[in-house]
């Protein structure tokens, strides 16, 4: 199991084990990190599950798809290494793999 | 104050078939739903991404889905009001009388709340300065073209309705056409028109930048937006629309005094009520051990719900379980009783 680091916009981090195969988003959730909301479900519809990603990571994750894209659109406060973390799905290559939150979902 | 027998809050796939569930059974129902028309996420989130997961529906749209169930519901000739969201709900002996934000008041036993994750409102501008200009220079639809004529127009968005917006307010005023990218979202003959009229000077298209402050008293003067590069440039604006999207709010639900977990409602299983004896919550609005945010839960949560609303409205009469097959009652409530004869 892969430790994710979440980091909130006030610089406080929570670093947890997160189960392979879960999305970053669902790993969030079930551990009670705040500052992802994750509305929709997941079914990449709302972008309040909207995250920065450290960018040494950007790279070493799929690249995100056009529908993606378009969602993050709609985000609060989009920036180059916005993703949505239901669209991150979490594996052994991941171990470390670090997110900020932003200051609100929506 | 209209009276009836349930009062459905949400006309998504779930708080519709409620009206089947209450129909069958002789219930009548009044659905109130803050967006223009019924189908919830289903319509405003994904209208023409497919569902796989309809029992005995191997494939079907948000809107298909949707049509289908006013459709399935049409027998029961149910009152819809949209553009409204509840605001209060108050107490009276056995019965519940609900307020609108457009001051509607209904009063019924039972209330099935079918709120999804919430109403959907316009997603804003995330300056906080644009919040003292709402309403009043910054806007996120458009109600009155009027107020837009001859007007110096800072459009945010890269989706259609910043396009459309664009090129119906481009005849007679100056646009800018701000979004955070390079690449719009949008049908490609708006994008070509688009393209053209930027040859004529009549929009500006400025990409990919943010908005980074607001300039002004009581009117808005100008804006400044910031590129990618971090370069800054400042926009004559009177007018400021922005186009991101809906999202989802729980609104006053979270004040109704029900038992709630973070943003779900907590229910029975037995017959999904709330710790409020007659409201009900089904759907993805509502929690219980094992749930699971599908539509198709929603179906079997709102069916049982039914059944103590029927209990709740008609006291003095005894509950009966029948099938549609076989229950001429309920084919005639379905309008389908000559059929057979």
């Amino acid at each position: 199991m892969p430790k994710i680091t979440y980091i909130d916009n006030k610089n406080n981090s929570k670093t947890i084990d997160v189960e392979n195969g879960l999305s970053v988003m669902e790993g969030a959730i079930q551990n009670n990190i705040t500052g992802i909301d994750a509305d929709c479900g997941g079914s990449m519809a709302c972008a309040t599950c909207h995250v920065y990603v450290e960018e040494k990571w950007l790279n070493k994750i799929p690249e995100a798809e056009d529908a993606e894209i378009d969602m993050i659109d709609m985000a609060f406060e989009p920036k180059k290494n916005s993703r949505l973390s239901c669209q991150i799905i979490v594996s052994d290559d991941l171990e470390g793999f670090t997110v900020t939150t932003p200051e609100k979902q929506s | 104050m209209i009276k009836t027998d349930v009062i459905i809050v949400g006309a998504g796939p779930v708080g519709l078939f409620a009206v089947h569930q209450l129909g069958i059974k002789g219930l009548k129902a009044e659905v109130i739903d803050n967006l223009d028309k019924a189908g919830g996420q289903c319509i405003e989130l994904y209208p023409e991404k497919p569902i796989y997961d309809i029992p005995a529906v191997p494939e079907c749209t948000g809107k298909e889905l949707t049509d289908n169930l006013l459709k399935q519901i049409k027998p029961f000739q149910t009152n819809f009001h949209y553009n409204e969201r509840v605001d209060e709900v108050t107490q009276d002996k056995n019965n519940w009388i609900i307020k609108t934000n457009k001051n509607k008041k209904i009063i019924a036993p039972n209330i099935i709340i079918a709120g999804g994750v919430g109403s959907f409102e316009p997603r804003k501008l995330s300056l906080k300065d644009a919040e003292k200009f709402e309403g009043k220079s910054v806007f996120y639809s458009v109600t009155d073209k009027e107020l837009l004529k001859n007007k110096n127009i800072s459009i945010f968005g890269g989706g259609d309705s910043a396009l459309d917006w664009a090129l119906e307010l481009s005849k007679t005023s100056k646009i800018n056409l701000i979004h955070r990218r390079n690449e719009f979202r949008g049908a490609p003959h708006t994008l070509s028109e688009i393209k053209k009229l930027e040859k004529q000077g009549k929009i500006s298209i400025k990409t990919p930048c943010q908005i980074n402050s607001i300039d002004g008293e009581k009117n808005i003067k100008s804006i400044e937006i910031k590129y990618d590069d971090n370069k800054i440039e400042k926009l004559d604006t009177d007018i400021i629309l922005g186009f991101f999207g809906l999202i989802m709010k729980l609104g006053p639900i979270a004040e109704w005094g029900l038992n709630m977990d973070k943003k779900v409602i907590s229910v029975n299983t037995n017959n999904f009520e709330t710790n409020k004896a007659g409201i009900f919550a089904v759907g993805d609005i509502c929690t219980y051990p094992g749930k699971l945010k599908l539509i198709l839960s929603g179906f079997h949560e709102v069916a049982l719900a039914s059944v103590e609303c029927f209990k709740r409205a008609r006291p003095n009469e005894k509950y009966r379980f029948e099938f549609t097959t076989s229950s001429k009652t309920i084919q005639e409530r379905l309008g389908r009783e000559k059929k057979n004869d």
